[in-house]
């Protein structure tokens, strides 16, 4: 009988195991627990999220591949497919933010090219404490060179992705990686172990000891004879990824694998069991066969260590030798360590013994799931009522404006974006630091664009709205560079969900990404969900990170981000409204994370977009730029800092509303288009057209930033001093 | 029917930018361009022999320090002594600068950070058979992206270096003026590129792959593919403008496979 502090240590319930001692007919014996432990963990479980994962939609015009395999796929004509997956390393990251987050894009990669793809684009979403904390300082140094280091020497570009700092994450930072592979549409490759008889082959890195599970290791029964405990955290080695990557596509090139999966999380336990499950087979194999990296490891370590840059494969027979031989071409291992059976089992022996005998689909398939109690937290509720007083009638605006523009959350981010190679491959056409990156396809006339978005404290205010917005800016952002969306990976972030208000937010954000999803038309084909980001009781703003992957027709109509030339009509798609609950305004001025995030009208929103999309198709548009954080007067300001002459502009506005509220608010479904004088027409009459309100409110040129509202002038800014103001904001925290 | 030049791209375990390089030669010069596979020691009789950028064996040790004892770079050595072309782009550079066929050694950059970005070169030789397609002055907006990039060369080394000539790119401004702001990664005299001795090799830590088509935001890499080119027709006589012009391959978005079993 096993014990109440070895299963809390495996952080199973009693319950949990008892279910464990019906399904296998027997007690288990510790490896086989260390096997469930972590296959339902809600890491690899899903168990409390998944009654609501189920709200979202899944199916699509572009969709080859849903939920369930490592990565969603969708077709993009000409035979070729696209893979995309975000997943989050935030605890390692935190830890050791080099190797946690350094792993994170390797786990992410090998999600990708275990389907067939070849990566060819990476994005990170990453969120910290406060730079002026030296402690937040080297946890972003850290993951960014942690990000760099592995993707720059794989050779994937990184070429987006987005930062943001808050005291909720000086100790839960969070790092989300989203990669995007391309493929032939009909050569992808799943996780399936077919064939009754067909070899079971261990390729890539050796096994340590390095990642087995904190939570599952610290047993005192398990513990006594074994050496030291490595910390947790993997180690990565992204040249032997790249050595992977390369004997994997040409093994599947050359049809040497019939199912393969990589070894993530999890590791051995994960990937044997899958893929039986996945193909009604079983599985036996031979632990002394694993490659091992040191000596004196047992059955338990040898199935649950996490060491990087493995893979599990399955072939025929007959293909075994040859598969060999790639792997041998790229100095790696293929070692055969067992074969597919038909039994439903996953058998192990270790030292001629047999030391686990247990029911694939028992471990895949029936976790426990839970409906966790839900309940809106109180203090959330008196935030929401929030109404923001009057302005201050000494408040400088102008003053406001230069300080909203080097506020680390929109300041530049080319401190970071420059330590990543984000050209390798030769591909991206969109550098990072535009609304969405967009890759060319060599040979074609079209083009991939994706983007990460979200905002936590929309998300904190209001769950729901902010799980909308999240993919409504998503889908704006590919609207700017005149993608039409294809489909969406997520990224959850949550603290303890054992907490019926950490709950609640989860509920609400998921209702809200999924009713956002069906009104895009855009389905949702899988992603993580990361629990339990909370430190002493402080967790952190529930953040949802959405990826969305886009279709660009023909990568030469892709406007500028930045202001072109002197005297173009700048244009306002959308409504100006008084909101200024969530704004980044009211956090820098005010001092206040309260209100009511903006309003999001659908219609409008969809309206906006097309316009805009049709509007680029035509060739009329010369800048295209979403406005989001910090609101209009930001966003024209963007536009001038990212025009390479360094044009400012002028703008006239009469909007009835508060010139705080008309500057600096946040209200959704709004994008600033830039065209010549000659075409200005053209693009009101489109909108006319859609019904979306549109109107010219001023020109590019000169070399100030100036915004009128009511006649009076209430921004005048050089653009040299507004640039230097966003560019110098972050490397000037961490010029010491 | 007149042949093109033949390009060797040069494959260690961990080039990346292998692809990148044979795109531009193949698909875009219209060469004829073939990969060298590091455990080969045959050239496969190219004209000229191109190392890649990347992270060979994972630059673990020292940049560029394990590749220079594979098999093929006792080829091209060889090559090189015979008065082959060698070009070594970043990774590429660093590998000769190990393999003792250019001069010098690459630092850190000076703020101790990987740097992708794009820079200004300015073009000090144009005499060149990798720059002869430019002029002397010339400013060329072509990217870099590199952690070791900051070349040091002892004091009477640099002298040389300039007395002969052979400092070929120069970091600079906009505007071709030698700034310590435009001097990215430190490196001295603001070498970006040095050419040997003899004028047959070249190393340069910028990325001309990277900067050879309008819609990656710049072509001026082409100087360098265009002198190349243009100095092997006049020296071996072959290729002239209508086999450069032959029928546009079929270029596919996604790579061959690299290296034969």
């Amino acid at each position: 009988m096993i014990d109440d502090k070895t299963l809390s240590n495996h952080n199973l319930t009693r319950d949990e195991y008892n279910l464990i001692v019906k399904l296998i007919g027997r007690e288990p014996n510790l490896t086989e627990l260390g096997i469930f432990s972590v296959m339902w963990s809600e890491h690899c479980g899903y168990k409390s999220s998944k009654v609501y994962l189920k709200k979202f939609p899944t199916r699509g015009k572009y969709l080859i591949q849903g939920p369930g395999e490592n990565a969603g796929v969708m077709d993009i004509g000409d035979g070729l497919a696209v893979v995309f997956k975000i997943e989050s390393h935030n605890h390692p990251s935190y830890i050791e933010p080099y190797q946690g987050a350094a792993t994170g894009v390797g786990g992410i990669l090998r999600d990708i090219f275990t389907m067939g793809a070849r990566p060819v684009a990476v994005l990170d979403s990453l969120r910290f404490g406060p730079l002026d904390q030296p402690k937040n300082r080297s946890v972003a140094e850290g993951v960014v060179s942690g990000i760099a280091g592995y993707g720059n020497a794989f050779g994937v570009p990184t070429v987006g992705g987005e930062v943001y700092f808050h005291p909720c994450y000086s100790q839960n930072p969070l790092v989300n990686v989203c990669c995007v592979g391309l493929a032939e549409k009909d050569k992808l490759f799943f996780a399936r172990a077919q064939g009754v008889g067909n070899a079971v082959i261990y390729v890539g890195a050796k096994t340590g000891r390095d990642g087995i599970h904190g939570a599952t290791m610290a047993s005192a029964e398990f513990g006594k004879d074994t050496e030291q405990k490595r910390p947790n955290v993997q180690v990565g080695d992204p040249f032997k990824e790249k050595l992977l990557l390369e004997a994997c596509l040409e093994s599947m090139a050359k049809g040497l694998i019939i199912g393969i999966q990589d070894m993530g999380a999890a590791g051995l336990t994960c990937s044997t069991t899958e893929m039986a499950a996945k193909a009604d087979t079983g599985m036996e194999i031979n632990l002394d066969l694993v490659p091992q990296r040191e000596e004196g490891m047992n059955p338990y370590e040898i199935m649950l260590s996490e060491s990087q840059e493995r893979m599990l494969i399955v072939t025929s027979q007959d293909k075994v030798k040859p598969l060999q031989a790639i792997f041998s071409k790229w100095d790696l291992e293929a070692v055969v360590i067992g074969k597919v059976t038909d039994d439903g089992q996953l058998k192990a022996y270790f030292q001629g013994e047999l030391v686990i005998d247990i029911p694939v689909k028992a471990v895949v398939d029936l976790c426990p799931v839970y409906r966790r109690p839900v309940e809106v937290p109180a203090v959330v509720r008196k935030l929401v009522r929030f109404k923001v007083p009057g302005m201050p009638p000494d408040l400088d605006l102008n003053q406001v404006f230069l300080q909203l523009v080097a506020s680390p959350d929109i300041a530049d981010k080319h401190w970071v974006f420059r330590q990543y190679d984000h050209m390798v491959q030769i591909n991206t056409i969109v550098l990072p630091g535009a609304d969405a990156a967009v890759l060319r396809l060599k040979g074609m006339k079209k083009g991939l664009a994706m983007t990460l978005d979200g905002n936590s404290l929309y998300a904190y205010l209001n769950p729901k709205r902010g799980g909308e917005i999240a993919v409504a800016e998503a889908c704006r952002n590919l609207a700017c560079v005149g993608a039409v969306p294809m489909g969406v990976t997520n990224c959850l972030n949550f603290g303890n969900p054992e907490k019926p208000e950490i709950m609640w937010q989860f509920k609400e954000t998921v209702e809200g990404i999924a009713r956002a999803c069906r009104q895009f038309d855009i389905p949702v084909t899988g992603g993580n969900v990361s629990f339990y980001n909370e430190t002493e009781g402080q967790a952190v703003y529930p953040t949802p990170v959405l990826g969305i992957v886009g279709l660009v027709d023909d990568v030469a109509t892709i406007p500028s981000a930045g202001f072109v030339g002197e005297r173009e009509s700048i244009i306002l798609l959308g409504e100006n409204k008084e909101e200024l609950g969530g704004s980044e305004y009211l956090r820098l001025v005010y001092e206040e994370e309260k209100g009511n995030p903006p309003q999001l009208d659908f219609e409008l929103e969809k309206g906006v977009q097309e316009v805009c999309r049709q509007a680029i198709k035509q060739k009329l548009v010369r800048t295209a730029h979403d406005l989001s954080e910090g609101g209009l007067a930001v966003g024209l300001a963007e536009c001038s800092i990212k025009s390479k002459k360094g044009l400012g502009f002028e703008v006239r506005l009469n909007d009835q509303i508060r010139t705080d509220a008309l500057l600096f608010g946040e209200s959704q479904s709004r994008i600033i288009l830039v065209a010549k004088e000659k075409n200005v027409g053209k693009i009101l009459a489109l909108a006319r057209k859609m019904k979306v309100k549109a109107r010219v409110i001023g020109k590019t040129g000169g070399k100030k930033m100036v915004i009128w509202h009511r006649k009076k002038k209430v921004v005048e800014q050089p653009v040299e001093l507004v640039r230097d103001a966003f560019k110098n904001s972050i490397p000037g925290y961490f010029r010491v | 029917m007149n042949k093109t030049m033949k390009f060797g791209v040069v494959v260690f375990p961990g080039s990346n930018c292998d692809y990148d390089t044979f795109h531009v030669l193949q698909n875009v010069r219209q060469q004829e361009t073939v990969f060298l596979w590091h455990k080969d020691s045959d050239l496969q009789n190219v004209d000229c022999v191109v190392l890649p950028g990347g992270f060979s064996y994972g630059d673990y040790l020292r940049s560029g320090a394990i590749a220079r004892f594979s098999p093929i770079m006792a080829a091209v050595k060889k090559f090189a002594k015979a008065g082959g072309l060698v070009l070594g782009i970043c990774n590429g550079f660093q590998i000769l600068q190990e393999a003792g066929l250019l001069p010098g050694a690459m630092l850190r950059n000076k703020n101790l950070k990987f740097l992708c970005q794009h820079v200004y070169i300015r073009i000090d030789n144009s005499q060149t058979a990798f720059s002869r397609a430019g002029r002397k002055n010339q400013v060329l907006n072509i990217p870099i992206a590199h952690f070791d990039g900051n070349f040091y060369a002892p004091p009477e080394m640099l002298s040389e270096l300039e007395r002969k000539n052979q400092i070929v790119f120069r970091y600079c401004d906009e505007q071709g003026q030698l700034t310590e702001e435009a001097n990215l990664n430190g490196s001295l005299h603001h070498i970006a590129g040095v050419i040997n001795e003899a004028g047959n090799v070249l190393g340069m830590m910028p990325h001309p792959e990277r900067a050879s088509e309008k819609i990656l935001g710049s072509d001026d890499g082409q100087v360098i593919f265009e002198s190349i080119i243009n100095y092997l027709e006049k020296k071996t006589g072959k290729g002239r403008k209508e086999a450069r012009q032959k029928v546009k391959p079929v270029v596919s978005p996604l790579p061959p496979l690299i290296g034969n079993l």
